[in-house]
């Protein structure tokens, strides 16, 4: 064999290793979860408070907690995300001001920041200086920081990606800019908005650190009643039973079960943005 | 055939950035007539037919000097409204571009921005402008399907409904033949003749037959100039300039 085709050959190879390692090291972590949190897995396991100390019982409260913090995040991060985003991408965008530059790199510095100064950062000013205190509103006002530079940036991606025929269309029936951008620009981009914004949320409902400092508590007996209580969540449901369990042996299952259902909530959120973003796609270019 | 000039250029020069796209162009478009502005790939006969109603204004680099005047009113003054006047001069593009929505949807655009009509009347309208557009009878029982459900000939044809859904006095189409086959071709043509009863009419197009057959004036632009603008008859018959006899016999273009 020639030098030429072996080098073809080794390359080739070692693409196809790299891509193997990565899917297999995502197979054995799925077949791990469900192998182990399968069979605690139950209707009684979801709907249920933990007793005895976290050794028996359910995690309905957590399960509870996290929709209802990823629902307020959403509520936050969602208009002001696609605010920021028109303005950057239809307002400022348009043009190479020095404004615009320095805030979109504003924007991209905040994506970088890691979310334990997210966390810091929600108990000085939600926690402590506004005054929320350790509150489901603390810490969704809190992820809604953490998410809006990725729905920015995605947002803004699916602003730029509609076709400049569909403004000229606007703009040549005597539509303002924004009539153009209400009517034309933002119902063409939705789709894409979505997936982002569902993504982003999809990411955040896994964060541990930022809530941690801003309203999760570790077992509470009644389910939050109002946007100023306290509230459980899966991701810090898993830190409790890794660190705090008084009896780890009766605790693992529940962790198990715990771990493979923040993952299935994660995977369905993520199916569902597929879903919407190819739906779409088929629609709009029909 | 009316001899009142409906728009009217005045020393039009128009640059992007260092490139000069048009220079001193004094052209009269008349009243209900069919105006061709044809010429070679490149001459500006886009440029110009987009600066009637500012659409280069969208250019940020886009530069103008002179005046277009529209029933003697400049439309560059600084009062001018330009929703108004791109809702009184429409403007159909060289592919189509329907919104991803309904066909119905598609013609309500226009009147329902500018909260023109609604409910029974809007229906009129849709009606009346598809009518308007030679489109009605094909779509008359499907006008809730989507507009890319048509072929790109009707889609051309919606396009050219939804502009005279907001009833304006001149219709601007931007070699609206250009991407469609020669059947869907003839009948934007014939189209564009009837239109001429209501609208002021003009029409750029790189294919001179097309100018021939539809149009009472052509203009024969050169790299930003105006080689020859006379009625059509003529213009094809007696080219006065040399330039358009070429382009015309197809040495070039």
């Amino acid at each position: 064999m020639n030098s030429r085709k072996f080098k073809a050959h080794l390359a080739f190879a070692l693409i196809r290793a790299s891509a193997a390692i990565v899917i297999g090291v995502a197979c054995l972590l799925l077949y791990y979860l469900f192998a182990n949190g399968f069979k605690v897995l139950s209707w009684s396991f979801m709907m249920e408070s933990p007793s005895q100390g976290m050794t028996a019982g359910g995690i309905f409260p957590a399960i509870f907690g996290t929709a209802y913090l990823m629902t307020l995040t959403l509520l936050f991060a969602l208009p002001m995300g696609i605010a920021s985003a028109v303005y950057f991408s239809e307002y400022v965008g348009a043009k190479r001001s020095g404004l615009a530059v320095i805030m979109r790199s504003a924007t991209s510095m905040l994506a970088g920041v890691p979310s334990i100064v997210y966390g810091l950062l929600g108990l000085g000013l939600f926690v402590l200086s506004i005054r929320f205190g350790f509150s489901l509103l603390s810490a969704s006002l809190t992820l809604s920081f953490l998410t809006l530079p990725v729905i920015i940036a995605a947002s803004e991606e699916a602003l730029r990606s509609v076709p400049l025929s569909y403004r000229e269309a606007a703009f040549a029936l005597g539509a303002t800019r924004w009539q153009t951008i209400k009517h034309t620009v933002i119902p063409y981009a939705t789709p894409g908005i979505m997936t982002a914004c569902i993504l982003a949320l999809s990411r955040a409902a896994g964060e541990t650190a930022p809530i941690l400092l801003t309203g999760a508590a570790y077992y509470l007996p009644r389910l939050p009643t109002s946007i100023f209580d306290q509230f459980m969540a899966l991701p810090f449901h898993i830190f409790a039973l890794t660190t705090q369990s008084v009896n780890p042996v009766k605790t693992r299952p529940i962790q198990f079960g715990t771990v493979l259902v923040l993952i299935l909530l994660i995977l369905g959120m993520n199916l569902v943005a597929i879903t919407i973003r190819t739906h779409y796609r088929r629609k709009m270019r029909a | 055939m009316s001899e009142k000039f409906k728009i009217e250029t005045i020393d039009l020069s128009l640059r992007f950035g260092s490139t000069e796209v048009l220079k001193k162009l004094n052209i009269g478009i008349r009243e209900n007539c069919v105006t061709a502005i044809m010429g070679p790939s490149g001459c500006g006969k886009s440029t110009l037919i987009r600066s009637l109603n500012r659409m280069n204004d969208l250019v940020s680099s886009c530069q103008i000097e002179g005046k277009v005047l529209l029933d003697g009113a400049n439309i560059y003054d600084p009062e001018t409204d330009v929703v108004e006047l791109r809702r009184r001069v429409g403007m159909v593009f060289q592919k189509p571009n329907p919104f991803p929505k309904s066909i119905y949807d598609n013609i309500a655009f226009g009147p329902r921005i500018h909260q023109m009509a609604r409910g029974k009347e809007l229906d009129k309208t849709v009606e009346r402008s598809l009518r308007d557009a030679a489109l009605w009878d094909e779509v008359k029982d499907r006008l809730r399907a989507s507009a890319f459900s048509l072929s790109g000939g009707q889609q051309q044809r919606l396009c050219i409904a939804r502009a005279l859904a907001v009833r304006p006095e001149v219709l601007l189409l931007d070699e609206p033949c250009s991407a469609l086959d020669p059947a869907a071709t003839a009948k934007i043509e014939s189209l564009m003749v009837a239109l001429k009863k209501d609208y002021t009419v003009v029409v750029v197009t790189h294919n001179m037959q097309q100018a021939a057959r539809v149009s009472d004036f052509t203009a024969f632009l050169y790299l930003g100039e105006l080689i020859e603008y006379d009625e059509t008859k003529s213009v094809f018959n007696y080219p006065s300039n040399k330039l358009t006899e070429d382009f015309i016999t197809g040495r070039f273009g």
